[in-house]
């Protein structure tokens, strides 16, 4: 079977799906490559890195559409040069791997059917923790995450670290990150680690935990509402709460140097979150990246797809920032493909197949054998919170407390009670004291007095140390040659004999004790 | 020797058992407590030879220095990984010797009590020999199990906690007319019958107790030990043997207990036997992909690490990894990550096992560190290594209530960053249990044996 990779075509595209390193993976998982010419080239992957893996290199694009499986970033467009649309191109029957955003793009859903392509969007697997792996989306909103903040330091003028220096006091800048998902907590991770003062807000109280764990802040409302919406993203909220929200802003514009937003619902325009009139009240000089300008953006000001400036305040409406980082773009998502491959060809044997039983199979695929099959059955599985870079951040899972105790009976209550056993002990010595002889009851005190030194000394030894223990107790447990000892004079031969055994066998346990506990204790003096 | 002189000498010898126990609460005077140990038997011997033994000194002393010779060898030679075979099988000893000297005694016609002292004296010897015998064939069964030449797989008779029940009745009813009997040959008769009980008893109790259990198994062969020798004390009337039986009593069952605590089992459950028996439905069936990686990339995991931990398991000791686990840790040190170590209380097959293991390998031991001290850092570490664990890591303890190991106390490498799981395969652990840390999505597997995997990735850093 024939893997094609086209190069993109959109403008400002240079992301690519695959990396070298993946399409030597699917050579050897069977499947043969076809890369067109210079497709890896905006992200630094040049033709000769994919040859050196196996790949064959086509000049024409109709040769990489024309595969049985296409694999690409963007959603299929018409191409100009061409003077066709890209899914003209393939083969009835064919495949195609990419974001295609099928709640948008209806047209392309029909075009799917009407040429038989089978499709399958990388947005629209679903979030099981078992498709973490899968998950495009994330490993974008990672990227992005991280880059709105490099683009938010380069155009701020200012230190992001505060520093003490020969020529004066430097303080942190301070920024606030609105939405914490992937990308707003990749961001808080790049921005805490280049030493600003961060700050989150979001409204789904969850991921509090998740903010702290980063050592942000996490800004809290005094308004009592879970934003929590279906797959763990995020819902629209009330408009009290909408109020209370948009004061808080009001108040951190005033205060931070730089506002990093991602706030998205699913399937609605992006919120308006920062108002002109907030833009206003920033500082001369603050940054404000707003990863949702796609959708319309946060701030009234963006302009999606350039900067602008207003009242000295740079806006980021950049929509372009995973092709801004296009060779770890590429390489994360060449590996989300290449993992989706697999689910679909776990033999690796070059082949095929969709099984549309399978949960995250039938998720992705939005067109299949001349049918659209968008949008896909809701899922019944557990829905997991979403993810920060393919790692699980999820509330503690407590195991159930069992079920509440009946009330106890008075007697169980008893028995169960600190009293009970002083006072069974009690009256077992008592009843012990009736009949044993003084000769006995002497014995017997120091039994009692030992076992309680035993437990009060025992409990003092550090658990590191409990092999030695075990085997100088041991060692000293043979004590028991004494017995041995004061018999082995009997004139009795049996007696003798029996003795002289165990005087035997407790001097090996004797030295072998002492011995093997000595070896174990110099080792551990160590030299720490 | 004046019989005070030899009291003062035993009350000496006790003192300093007790010294040799305390120091053990701290590594650095674990050396000084262990000298301790030494002189108060020397002691303790040398006082007896000299005030009680009044011939037989041509048999006694060439025993008792071939005895010592082959003590030492035994300690001198035995791997810090077979230790617990070596507990096991000095366990054993003790146990036969408290057989041997309680039918000594019972035979000495020197020994004379009339009354209720003549019954309390022949209990006391017939709980002597019953724990003594139920020690030797259950510390023999354990050192077959931990040496591999017996199945670690639980013994499963039908019926087996009545037999046990039986046998108990059995040994009661002996007991009572052993007691009751004036005639001397019936009682041998009865003395030897209930021996043969109590040695079957000894090899039932632990062949029904799977592998992992171990740990309990060892030190409650400790404590009985312990509990035999102060019989013994009883029956010759000696306060230095009851006395230091009761401390290795008391010492080997707080080990149980501990044991028993960081597995979450209930003690009681232990000694009826057929421990660690309960997981045969737990085949949960945990639904995922295993994410396997290989050297390069974990070596590159923990080269850009900055917190990592390690977390050995019995694994570490069969495959014999402790030094090249050390040889990593100190590479990754010299880097400049934060290395340590966690323990869980019932890693390998005795308490501490994993602590003397690390010792020897010259591990320090303040990057050690018990599961308590750790376990809430897990969220801040890179990247966990776990070295042939399996259920002290095992997730479902905590998640899920109906799972056999529910509730019991484990390390949560989950929450960490990465975590590494070096295995050989994908079996389930001794509990039986599926272990879904493996299909986590922050987990890879690294399969193979764990030594050649490591000294590969030592060599790989």
């Amino acid at each position: 079977m024939i893997i094609g990779i086209p190069a993109e075509i959109h403008p400002g595209e240079k992301r690519v799906a695959a990396s070298p390193q993946m399409v030597g993976k699917l050579i050897d998982a069977g499947f043969e490559v076809v890369v067109e010419t210079g497709a890896g080239a905006g992200a630094h992957f040049p033709d000769d890195t994919f040859v050196e893996m196996g790949a064959r290199i086509s000049r024409e694009p109709e040769e990489a559409w024309g595969s049985d499986l296409v694999i690409k970033v963007r959603p299929p467009e018409h191409n100009p040069e061409l003077g066709r649309h890209e899914i003209e191109l393939m083969k009835a029957g064919a495949h195609l791997i990419s974001f295609i955003w099928p709640a948008q793009n209806e047209n392309l859903l029909k075009l799917f059917a009407e040429h038989k392509v089978t499709a399958l969007a990388m947005d629209s697997i679903p979030r099981i923790s078992r498709a973490q792996k899968l998950d495009a989306l994330s490993s974008m909103a990672n990227i992005a995450g991280y880059r709105a903040v490099i683009e938010a330091s380069n155009l701020f003028d200012r230190f992001l670290a505060g520093q003490i220096t020969a020529a004066g006091k430097v303080d942190p800048a301070k920024v606030l990150v609105i939405g914490a998902g992937v990308a707003g907590l990749a961001a808080i991770g790049t921005a805490k680690s280049m030493g600003a003062i961060v700050r989150a807000f979001d409204t789904r109280p969850e991921v509090k935990d998740q903010i702290q764990s980063m050592d942000a802040e996490f800004l809290e409302l005094d308004f009592e509402e879970d934003g929590t919406g279906e797959g763990g993203y995020a819902k629209v909220m009330s408009k009290e709460f909408i109020e209370a929200e948009m004061a808080l802003f009001a108040r951190q514009a005033c205060e931070v140097d730089i506002i990093i937003t991602t706030a998205l619902i699913p399937g609605k325009p992006a919120p308006k979150l920062i108002t002109r009139g907030m833009v206003e009240e920033m500082r001369n000089g603050s940054v404000i990246v707003d990863l949702a300008a796609e959708q319309g953006g946060n701030c009234e000001a963006t302009v999606p797809g350039q900067v602008v400036e207003r009242h000295g305040v740079h806006i980021v409406g950049y929509t372009d920032l995973t092709s801004r980082l296009a060779s770890q773009s590429s390489q994360l998502y060449a590996t989300n493909i290449y993992n989706l491959i697999l689910e679909m060809c776990p033999e690796k044997d070059g082949t095929l197949t969709i099984d549309m039983e399978d949960d995250v199979l039938r998720g992705a695929t939005v067109a299949k054998d001349g049918e659209i099959t968008w949008p896909p059955p809701p899922l019944e599985l557990s829905e997991r919170k979403p993810s920060y870079g393919g790692q699980e951040i999820k509330p503690e899972e407590v195991a159930k407390a069992p079920e509440a105790p009946k009330q106890p009976s008075a007697v169980a209550t008893f028995l169960k009670s600190a009293w009970f056993p002083v006072i069974a002990g009690g009256l077992a010595l008592f009843g012990l004291g009736q009949v044993a002889p003084p000769s006995f009851m002497s014995h017997f005190t120091v039994f009692v007095l030992s076992c309680f030194i035993g437990y009060m000394v025992i409990w003092n030894v550090t658990a590191s140390l409990h092999t030695p223990l075990m085997s100088v107790t041991n060692a000293i447990s043979s004590i028991i040659i004494l017995g041995a000892l004061t018999q082995v004079s009997s004139p009795d031969g049996l007696i003798y004999v029996l003795a002289g055994i165990a005087a035997f066998i407790t001097c090996i346990n004797i030295v072998g004790g002492f011995a093997v506990t000595q070896r174990m204790l110099r080792m551990f003096k160590g030299d720490a | 020797m004046s019989s005070s002189l030899v009291t003062v000498s035993y009350l000496g010898a006790a003192a300093l058992f007790i010294l040799a126990l305390g120091g053990l609460s701290n590594n650095d005077t674990a050396r000084r407590g262990n000298l301790f140990g030494m002189i108060g038997m020397g002691i303790a011997v040398g006082v007896t030879i000299v005030a009680f033994v009044t011939r037989h000194f041509e048999i006694l002393v060439p025993l008792m220095i071939a005895g010592g010779i082959i003590g030492f060898i035994l300690a001198r030679r035995v791997r810090m990984t077979q230790m617990p075979e070596l507990v096991a099988i000095l366990h054993s000893l003790v146990g036969l010797a408290a057989v041997l000297i309680g039918f000594a005694n019972f035979m000495d016609p020197a020994v004379s009590y009339t009354g209720v002292e003549k019954t309390i004296h022949e209990i006391e010897i017939y709980i002597g020999i019953a724990i003594g015998a139920l020690t030797f064939t259950g510390s023999v069964i354990a050192y077959g199990k931990l040496s591999a030449l017996i199945g670690g797989a639980p013994l499963m008779l039908p019926a087996r906690h009545w037999l046990n029940l039986a046998m108990f009745v059995a040994v009661i009813v002996i007991g009572v007319k052993f007691v009751g009997t004036g005639d001397h040959h019936e009682a041998t008769l009865l003395l030897l019958a209930m021996t043969a009980i109590a040695l079957l008893f000894g090899i039932h109790m632990v062949a029904a107790i799977g592998g992992a259990d171990m740990p309990v198994v060892i030190s409650m062969l400790n404590s009985y030990s312990g509990w035999a020798a102060a019989a013994t004390g009883f029956m010759l009337s000696n306060d230095l043997l009851i006395v230091t039986g009761a401390l290795v009593g008391s010492s080997g069952a707080i080990l149980s207990y501990i044991m028993c605590r960081a597995m979450n089992r209930h003690f009681v459950s232990v000694i009826a036997g057929g421990f660690g028996t309960t997981g045969g439905s737990a085949g949960a069936g945990y639904e995922g992909e295993v994410q396997t990686t290989t050297v390069e990339e974990v070596a590159q995991l923990l080269n850009n690490a900055s917190k990592v931990m390690v977390v050995p398991g019995y694994g570490m000791a069969t495959a014999q990894a402790q030094h090249a686990v050390a040889d990593i840790a100190k590479t990754l040190i010299k880097k400049g990550v934060n290395v340590r170590f966690g323990i869980h209380p019932v890693a390998g097959r005795m308490p501490g096992h994993m602590n003397v293991l690390l010792a020897e390998a010259k591990v320090p031991y303040d990057i050690v560190f018990e599961m308590d001290e750790i376990n809430d850092d897990f969220p801040n570490i890179d990247v966990s290594i776990v070295v042939g664990a399996n259920d002290t890591v095992n997730p479902l303890a905590q998640e899920d209530a109906s799972s056999p190991i529910a509730g019991m106390p484990v390390l949560e490498v989950w929450k960490g960053e990465t975590t590494i799981v070096l295995k050989r395969g994908m079996a389930a652990g001794y509990a039986g249990v599926d272990n879904p840390l493996f299909i986590r999505e922050n987990t890879r597997m690294l399969f193979g044996d764990a030594r050649d995997s490591l000294e590969a990735l030592s060599k790989a850093l």
